[in-house]
């Protein structure tokens, strides 16, 4: 294979890769926020305790959250099929990555509003703050930098996973690596496209990190 | 006219070890416009009062009457209106911490919805008010614990409150800021006729800002009555152990004075 055909075939897979990524961890928030936001207000010392709901949620995460990716990937086909109308290829691979985000995300999510002070919500309470009000300008705004740092944290889990789905044809990266390294044998497109996924990674928490410490208003 | 009347309230919380009887049969009113104290050693009961007051506890049975209206009546829409104009400071400022100090004071009126422009043009003048307007665009990580305090005095003030609570609100601070922030509290009482609850253990801020002082003791309330009243006179033990527990926060300066016999 020519060098420029593997150029632009890491350059397509890096694309589709990026496309899987983005598309399902923006879903996955979609999904993943809100969930978050009922397990931290249901809990016990939440701001709308509800135990039964909250323990309903809780299974229903831990649940999926236990379930290995590569068996979900293959559980949900029909599902995928349904929603996309194949069950292989890029756009179609989104709809696991989004299953197994959402949970995952709501995890992470309401772990740090958890961290909120305690204090600072009584003090809004203490206001007349309804519960929309906490949530939205308490809750979510006090945490920021936590959150964001979970959505680096998001992408990267995610990222691992996109590269899994090429087994059974997912697209992207994972995929061009599956194909030409390991069933052919051909090991430096295997390490290139590795190469490639370290560097997306890299790129990603470089960027989370670099973000959180602009937005964060807790340093003097 | 009483703004504050509290009738035989009872509160209780359930502990691994059993039934704690946090408030019992506490019946007080307090008047408009009075700096009234509340004071009592650690465990006395007093934050869960306080938070009685503007119902972040509910108490099991009793009422707590603010102008003649039970809040324990009133929906939960009904009582968040009725909070916005009961303002509170905590020991450890509360304050938003991604937020200026501009956008902390203008929290309160944000949940109001007063339009943007009006709420800050007043936020910085209640920042004037405590003397920090040249901070308003600092963030409070960046503020002295004096300084913080002022800022969520002025956060309270943007309640528009008629009653401020104070829960234990210079127990974090040094003497000298708590003599600034307790002449500051005084002026706001002055100047507005805000009427201010003060829950603390240290008698010395009873002594000097407040008008009436009730005294509790494991839950109940062991004393009532005009400052001098209480302090010259304890009838009770609970009181007397509290005037004569020696202060330590008030530092080197104060206990010669208590060695010269103030009191």
């Amino acid at each position: 294979m020519a060098f420029s055909d593997i150029v632009s075939m890491l350059w397509g897979g890096t694309g589709e890769t990026l496309w899987m990524v983005l598309a399902s961890t923006a879903i996955g928030y979609l999904g993943g926020l809100p969930l978050g936001v009922l397990l931290t207000i249901t809990d016990t010392d939440g701001i709308s305790a509800h135990p039964v709901l909250y323990k309903i949620l809780d299974l229903i995460v831990n649940i999926t959250r236990s379930i290995p990716f590569l068996i979900l990937l293959i559980l949900i086909q029909p599902f995928t099929k349904l929603v996309v109308g194949k069950s292989y290829g890029t756009t179609a691979t989104i709809v696991p990555l989004t299953v197994a985000a959402i949970p995952f995300i709501a995890r992470m999510v309401e772990s740090s509003l958890k961290e909120v002070d305690k204090g600072v919500i009584e003090a809004a309470r203490s206001m007349g703050s309804g519960k929309m009000a906490v949530i939205l300008k308490v809750l979510i705004p006090e945490a920021r930098i936590s959150l964001l740092v979970g959505v680096t944290i998001a992408l990267g889990t995610i990222l691992g996973y996109s590269a899994m789905s090429g087994v059974v044809g997912g697209g992207g990266l994972g995929d061009i690596a599956i194909r030409y390294g390991y069933y052919r044998y051909e090991t430096e497109i295997m390490i290139i496209t590795v190469v490639v996924l370290v560097i997306l990674m890299q790129l990603f928490q470089w960027a989370g990190n670099l973000l959180a410490k602009k937005l964060d208003r807790r340093r003097g | 006219m009483a703004i504050i009347e509290v009738e035989h309230l009872y509160k209780t919380y359930q502990s691994k070890t059993g039934e704690v009887q946090a408030l019992q049969d506490i019946n007080l009113s307090i008047e408009e416009g009075e700096i009234f104290g509340v004071i009592g050693l650690s465990g006395a009961g007093k934050s869960t009062f306080v938070r009685c007051l503007n119902l972040l506890e509910r108490p099991n049975s009793g009422k707590v009457l603010i102008d003649g209206r039970d809040l324990l009546e009133l929906s939960e829409r009904e009582l968040s209106l009725e909070r916005r104009h009961i303002g509170m400071i905590f020991q450890h400022f509360h304050l938003l911490m991604q937020r200026s100090v501009l956008r902390n004071v203008c929290y309160p009126m944000e949940i109001r919805k007063v339009e943007k422009k009006e709420a800050r043009q007043k936020a910085l003048e209640y920042l004037r008010t405590v003397g920090l307007e040249d901070k308003a665009r600092a963030y409070p990580v960046q503020l002295s614990g004096g300084q913080k305090q002022r800022v969520a005095i002025a956060r309270a003030l943007a309640c528009e409150p008629r009653i401020i609570l104070c829960d234990e609100a210079t127990s974090a601070l040094d003497p000298q800021t708590t003599r600034t922030i307790l002449a500051l509290l005084k002026e706001i009482n002055q100047l507005y006729g805000i009427t201010i609850v003060i829950i603390t253990h240290e008698m010395r801020v009873v002594e000097e800002i407040c008008t009436r002082v009730a005294v509790l003791d494991q839950g109940r309330l062991a004393e009532m009555g005009t400052v001098k009243e209480v302090f010259e006179n304890p009838k009770t033990p609970a009181a007397r152990r509290l005037l004569f527990t020696k202060d330590d926060d008030w530092g080197e300066a104060d206990k010669e004075e208590v060695e010269h016999g103030i009191f």
